[in-house]
């Protein structure tokens, strides 16, 4: 069973949506002890990475979510959320990695938001890609990105410059793209996650 | 890579597809829940549904459709349609749209354009832009193309941007139906003008016109109907195509 943290931060509509297609199970985690009922946790999130961190620090749940022990993924901002900084409200997050997350205007030419399907090159150890092909098309939709990090890198996407678009240290995970959204290949990357 | 996107556009009124559709083996060809998945599994990269319901229960009915298509299919998909305020778009989020495209409204109060980007983020804003060209100029216009106003398109598009629309849905009502090919001059103009992602709409006949807009007019997205829907052009094969040309799809 997977936990969805639930503070408010973007709808998680679209993804409840994909587990019920997958069949897995889920619930939400309102309080501390709901933790205890779930095997794995994601961290959702879209939106203003500052006011998400806001939010989750008013839920009072971060101290539980640092000394978490099994899986978590975070989705998007949930996974800019496990950075150390972001430059989206100046903020300080959760330090799970010692990473930033930066802003693609004034990095790179292209247009901002980074909106569409891109593709990955993930790596052979992350496990969040098993069965899925090298090069595959994930949908992004995000104006903040996370710096590239050969240590914590689980897989690169290139927008005009290279970031991790999936990271993983220990049990957590994160995640750029839209997996409820990117098509079966999405779908595999969270039965992936109930894998691990 | 980021692949540029095919996006079949849908109609729906009172929660049913309007236009006439074509398809071997579809059960209902007027559920557009089915339409919307069996896209998916042809390889489309996003929806749009442009809803034309006139009554209130039609529009609950729309509401219901939203959650369908959000339960079912696992691409993103925008909705077009009877969005007037924050309200309207909030109803919609909440039963699982990844995007709404407002038009007239946002030409009657472009406000609300700033509102919704503040509320939800310029993600979730599509702004769609139909335009004529009226003795030497692009002109914004209204009601399916019928209206025509004295905004400039270009300087139209470039406030919706600065307003803080996520993307511009631009349809040539010039292209638009004479399955001639897209609008390849103004689209290409206008991507040059705005720093947000371009849908070119209007005009699409033939697998060789998907070719010529990406590679003159640089959008980043095409969107069609009708040529979808009567199997004229199959989705796979258009991909297939559009990959042997250099254009990265998906």
């Amino acid at each position: 069973m997977i936990g969805i943290v639930n503070y408010g931060a973007g709808n998680i509509f679209s993804l409840t949506a994909a587990l019920n297609r997958i069949q897995v199970g889920y619930g939400m985690i309102n309080s501390k002890e709901d933790f205890d009922q779930f095997d794995r946790v994601i961290i959702p999130g879209v939106g203003h990475a500052g006011a998400a961190m806001n939010k989750l620090r008013e839920t009072g749940l971060v101290d539980t979510i640092l000394a978490l022990e099994k899986p978590v993924l975070g989705i998007c901002v949930g996974m800019q959320l496990l950075t150390s900084y972001s430059e989206e409200g100046e903020a300080e997050l959760l330090s799970v990695f010692p990473l930033k997350t930066l802003h693609f205007k004034n990095r790179v030419t292209l247009k901002v938001p980074h909106m569409g399907w891109n593709s990955v090159k993930a790596e052979a150890d992350c496990p969040l890609f098993k069965d899925i092909p090298e090069n595959t098309y994930f949908y992004f939709v995000h104006s903040f990105f996370i710096e590239h990090s050969p240590v914590y890198n689980g897989a690169t996407c290139n927008y005009g410059i290279d970031y991790s678009a999936a990271i993983q240290k220990d049990n957590f995970y994160g995640v750029q793209f839209h997996p409820e959204k990117s098509g079966t290949h999405g779908e595999q990357l969270l039965i992936n996650f109930t894998k691990i | 890579m980021l692949a540029k996107r095919i996006i079949p556009c849908l109609d729906v009124k009172d929660g049913r597809t309007v236009k006439g559709v074509n398809f071997v083996d579809l059960r209902d060809a007027g559920d557009p829940v089915e339409l919307a998945w069996q896209y998916s599994q042809q390889g489309a990269d996003e929806l749009v549904f442009l809803d034309i319901t006139a009554t209130h229960e039609g529009r609950k009915t729309t509401i219901d459709l939203v959650k369908s298509v959000a339960k079912q299919v696992n691409i993103p998909f925008t909705i077009g349609g009877g969005i007037n305020e924050l309200r309207d778009a909030e109803i919609l989020l909440n039963s699982g749209a990844d995007k709404i495209s407002i038009n007239s409204a946002a030409v009657r109060n472009p406000q609300l354009i700033d509102d919704l980007s503040k509320a939800f983020g310029s993600q979730f804003v599509v702004v769609a832009v139909d335009t004529r060209f009226v003795e030497g100029a692009n002109y914004v216009h209204l009601r399916g193309g019928r209206e025509k106003t004295d905004i400039h398109t270009e300087e139209w598009i470039k406030e919706a941007e600065s307003r803080g629309a996520g993307e511009i849905l631009l349809t040539s009502m010039d292209h638009d139906g004479t399955k001639n090919g897209f609008d390849n001059p103004l689209l290409g103009c206008i991507n040059q003008l705005i720093h947000i992602p371009l849908i070119a709409s209007g005009g699409a006949g033939n697998e060789q016109h998907f070719v010529d807009v990406f590679q003159q007019s640089n959008v980043d997205a095409a969107l069609a109907a009708s040529v979808f829907h009567y199997g004229e052009i199959l989705i796979p094969e258009l991909k297939e195509r559009l990959r042997a040309e250099g254009i990265a799809v998906r």
